[in-house]
C-alpha cells in the first residue's frame, strides 16, 4: 500500500520547533485534513490542528502552509509522498498548526496564570 | 490554580454563534441587555448554519400566494403527528419574519429580474416556499449577514474558541457556565442573570454526516446535566441523496441538494431503474419524496442489493445540458471538474448520511426549559419538527426561536440579575483544569462512538441492533474515565475530545434509550421488527437524568393552542 508522509511543525509559541513526521496509508480522493484527521485517530490525539466543518469548505478555519504555500487542509489533495505542514507564519501561534486567526476582539482574553503554574 | 480563573459577568450568556445564538444575541442586546457570545468554533464560522446549502422555508408569498398556516399544515404532516402545535406555530409565524429582517440585512436572498425573491418549492412543501442564496452560498451569507449585525450592536461580546464545559447551577437555577479557553488551555468562569444553549444537534455522532465537528450533542449534555429534559431524542433526520462516491475535497456531502432543487435529476438504482415507487412514493425525475421516505427506499433497495457499487444509489444529471448547470451553478461546475467529475457523462453515488436531528431540549413556546435562568434555541430545541423535519426548516427555526430566545432571555436577566455561587461552580472548575491520567485516545473513542452510532442506531433499527449498540457506548463509557488526559496546554484537542466524548456518549445513550422504547416506525425512527405507526404512539418522549441516570418518560403529544 502507497504511503503518504506528513512532516508537520509541532510546539507552542516560544518553544524551539521540532517536526514530527507521520506516515499514512494513502488512497486516492483524500485531503490532507483527511491525513491529519486520521494521525490524530491512530497515532497523536494531542496533533493541534484548527478545523469546524469537516471538509466542506465551509468554515474557512484549516488554513495552513502545505509545502510553504499557503492553503486550505481541506481542499489540498493527499499524495502518496512527503508533505510538508506548517503554521501561518504571519499569525501568533498557538501550538502545532495552529495560529491565532480570530479577529482581535474575538479572541479569548489574555490569561496568565495556566492551572498548574 | 482554578480559583484563579477569571470571572466574566453579563446579563445574557449565549452559548453557540450559528444562526440562532447569533440572532438570539442581537434581539437580547436591542432590548437593552449585555450579552456575552461564546463559540468553541470562531464566532460565525463553526456548527451547522454557515454549512447550510440552499434552503430555508418561510411563507412570503413572492412566487405564489402563501400564507404561514399553509406553511405550518406541511409541517404539522411532515412531522408524522408528533410536533408540538405550538413550536410548529412558531416556526411558520415568526420564521417569515425573521427572514424579511434577514433581507434588510442585506442576507442577498436570490431575486429574479423584477426585484421578487425567488423561491424554490422544497419536498413536502405544496407549492414555492424555500428561498437560497446562489451558488450554494446560503448559510456563509445567513453567518456574514447575522456577524455584521451582530458587531454593530455595541453590548456583544464575542469570544470564539470558548468550549462550555459545564452549566452552574444553584438551588435549581442556572446562573452561568464554566468553560475552557481552548486557545490557553485555560478555565473561564461566567456569571450570567439568563442562559442560551445554541449549539446545534448531535450529527457528528454518526460516521457519515453533514455535520461540522462541533456537533456532537454538547448542548443537549449541559442541559441535561444541569435538569432540564429531552424530547424525541429518537429522531435523528438522515439526508437522503449525501455524496458517496467518487470521492471529492472540498465540498460538502449535502451539495446535490441545490442540484436536485433547480435540476430535477435523476434517483436510480444498481440496475438504473426508477425505484421510489416501489415503497410507495413515484418521483418521475422530480425532487418530491419526503427525506424520510427517500432514506427508507435507498436503504431497502440497497439491502434488497439493487444498490450502487459503493452502496447507495446513483443521481443522474446526464441528460441536463452542460450549458444549464453552468447556469444554474457557475463556479461548482468547476470545482466538481477539478474533483473529476462531469455531470453530462457520469452519474454520482449519493447514500443517507447523518443530517439533523428533530429531537433536543424541551422548551415552550417562550424558549423557556422550565429550568429557571435557562433557555434553548435552533437545532438544540427538540419538538417543533416532530418526527421527520420538512426541508427547508432548520435555519427558519434557528432564526426564529433565536430571535424568540434573546427577546426572552433579556427579559429575565433584567428581572432576576446576576448571581454567583463560587461552591456550585467549583466541581466543574476542577474538572475543566483537571490533569487526568494519559488513558486511551479519545479520538478513537470518539470514531468507536460513531461507528456504534452508524452500525446500528441509523435510519434502520431493531430490538437487537439497539440492544448491541448500548453495550457498545457502556463500554466506551467505561474507559472513558474521571477526568481530561494529561495536562492542559493550548489548543489541546485531545481534551476537546474529552469533554465531546463526555457529552456524546450521554446523548447516544438517550437515543438508544428512546429508539428501544418506541415499539412502531414513524419518520426518521423505522424500526424492522415494528413496521408501520401505530396510533398509540401517537406521543413524545422525554428524558431527564434522576440520580446521575438517564429515566424515560412518555406523554401525549401537545394541543394546538
Amino acid at each position: 500500500m502507497s504511503v503518504a508522509t506528513l512532516s508537520i511543525h509541532r510546539g507552542i509559541a516560544g518553544e524551539a520547533p521540532r517536526r514530527d513526521r507521520f506516515d499514512v496509508p494513502f488512497e486516492p480522493g483524500q485531503s490532507v485534513l483527511d491525513g491529519l484527521r486520521r494521525v490524530r485517530e491512530t497515532v497523536d490525539p494531542s496533533l493541534a490542528v484548527r478545523y469546524a466543518c469537516l471538509s466542506a469548505n465551509a468554515c474557512k478555519e484549516c488554513m495552513m502552509l502545505v509545502d510553504g504555500k499557503v492553503g486550505y487542509a481541506c481542499t489540498v489533495r493527499l499524495e502518496a509522498r512527503e508533505m510538508r505542514l506548517d503554521p501561518l507564519p504571519n499569525k501568533p501561534l498557538l501550538r502545532d498548526l495552529v495560529t491565532a486567526i480570530a479577529p482581535p476582539d474575538e479572541r479569548p482574553p489574555k490569561q496568565v496564570p495556566a492551572p498548574d503554574a | 490554580m482554578a480559583e484563579d480563573a477569571p470571572l466574566l459577568r453579563t446579563d445574557v450568556l449565549v452559548i453557540g454563534a450559528g444562526g440562532a445564538g447569533l440572532y438570539a444575541a442581537i434581539e437580547a442586546a436591542r432590548r437593552g441587555a449585555e450579552v456575552l457570545l461564546l463559540d468553541r468554533s470562531l464566532i460565525g464560522r463553526g456548527g451547522a448554519t454557515v454549512m447550510a446549502q440552499m434552503t430555508v422555508a418561510a411563507a412570503l408569498g413572492s412566487e405564489t400566494e402563501d400564507d404561514w398556516t399553509h406553511h405550518l399544515r406541511d409541517t404539522l404532516a411532515a412531522g408524522r403527528g408528533l410536533c408540538d402545535p405550538a413550536l410548529a406555530r412558531l416556526l411558520c409565524e415568526e420564521g417569515a419574519e425573521v427572514i424579511r429582517e434577514m433581507d434588510g440585512w442585506k442576507t442577498g436572498w436570490a431575486r429574479h429580474a423584477d426585484g421578487r425573491i425567488r423561491q424554490v418549492q422544497a419536498p413536502g412543501h405544496d407549492r414555492p416556499r424555500c428561498v437560497y442564496v446562489d451558488f450554494l452560498s446560503t448559510g456563509p451569507a445567513v453567518s456574514r449577514a447575522l456577524r455584521t449585525q451582530a458587531q454593530r450592536q455595541g453590548r456583544i461580546r464575542r469570544v470564539g474558541e470558548m468550549l462550555v464545559t459545564d452549566l452552574v447551577v444553584s438551588d435549581g437555577r442556572v446562573q452561568g457556565a464554566v468553560a475552557l479557553d481552548l486557545a490557553h488551555g485555560t478555565p473561564l468562569r461566567i456569571a450570567a442573570g439568563a442562559t442560551v444553549v445554541a449549539t446545534g444537534g448531535l450529527t457528528r455522532l454518526y460516521r457519515r454526516n453533514s455535520a461540522s465537528s462541533n456537533m456532537a450533542g454538547d448542548g443537549y449534555a449541559l442541559a441535561l446535566r444541569a435538569g432540564a429534559a429531552l424530547i424525541d431524542m429518537e429522531f435523528v433526520q438522515f439526508f437522503p441523496i449525501g455524496h458517496l462516491a467518487p470521492r471529492m475535497i472540498g465540498m460538502d456531502p449535502i451539495m446535490w441538494d441545490p442540484f436536485r432543487y433547480k435540476l430535477g435529476g435523476r434517483l436510480l438504482n444498481g440496475a438504473m431503474e426508477e425505484f421510489t415507487d416501489r415503497y410507495g412514493t413515484p418521483e418521475g425525475g422530480r425532487y418530491v419524496v419526503t427525506r424520510d421516505l427517500a432514506t427508507y427506499a435507498i436503504t431497502k433497495e440497497v439491502a434488497a442489493g439493487r444498490g450502487s457499487p459503493s452502496g447507495g444509489a446513483w443521481l443522474s444529471f446526464e441528460h441536463v445540458p452542460e450549458a444549464v448547470l453552468r447556469e444554474n451553478f457557475g463556479p461548482v461546475i468547476d470545482r466538481l471538474a477539478a474533483n473529476g467529475i462531469d455531470l453530462t457523462r457520469t452519474p454520482v453515488e449519493v447514500a443517507p448520511i447523518a443530517h439533523y436531528h428533530m429531537g433536543g431540549i424541551r422548551v415552550d413556546a417562550r424558549m423557556g426549559t422550565g429550568l429557571p435562568g435557562l433557555l434553548a434555541a435552533g437545532e438544540a430545541v427538540g419538538g417543533a419538527n416532530g418526527a421527520n423535519r420538512l426541508s427547508g426548516n432548520a435555519i427558519t427555526e434557528a432564526l426564529a426561536f433565536g430571535r424568540v430566545a434573546g427577546r426572552e432571555a433579556a427579559a429575565l436577566a433584567a428581572q432576576d440579575g446576576i448571581a454567583w455561587d463560587e461552591a456550585a461552580a467549583r466541581a466543574p472548575l476542577a474538572l475543566a483544569g483537571a490533569t487526568g491520567p494519559a488513558g486511551p485516545n479519545p479520538a478513537a473513542l470518539f470514531r468507536a462512538l460513531q461507528d456504534a452510532m452508524a452500525d446500528d442506531v441509523g435510519p434502520f433499527r431493531t430490538a437487537a441492533g439497539l440492544a448491541r449498540a448500548a453495550a457498545r457506548l457502556d463500554a466506551l463509557v467505561a474507559r472513558l474515565g474521571e477526568a481530561p488526559p494529561g495536562a492542559s496546554m493550548p489548543y489541546d484537542l485531545a481534551r476537546a475530545d474529552w469533554f465531546d466524548l463526555r457529552a456524546g456518549l450521554q446523548v447516544a445513550q438517550a437515543v438508544v434509550i428512546a429508539a428501544t422504547a418506541r415499539t412502531e416506525s414513524r419518520g426518521a425512527h423505522q424500526r424492522e421488527d415494528h413496521p408501520g405507526l401505530d396510533p398509540a404512539w401517537t406521543r413524545n418522549q422525554t428524558l431527564s437524568l434522576r440520580d446521575g441516570r438517564l429515566r424515560l418518560d412518555s406523554q401525549p403529544v401537545a394541543e394546538a393552542a
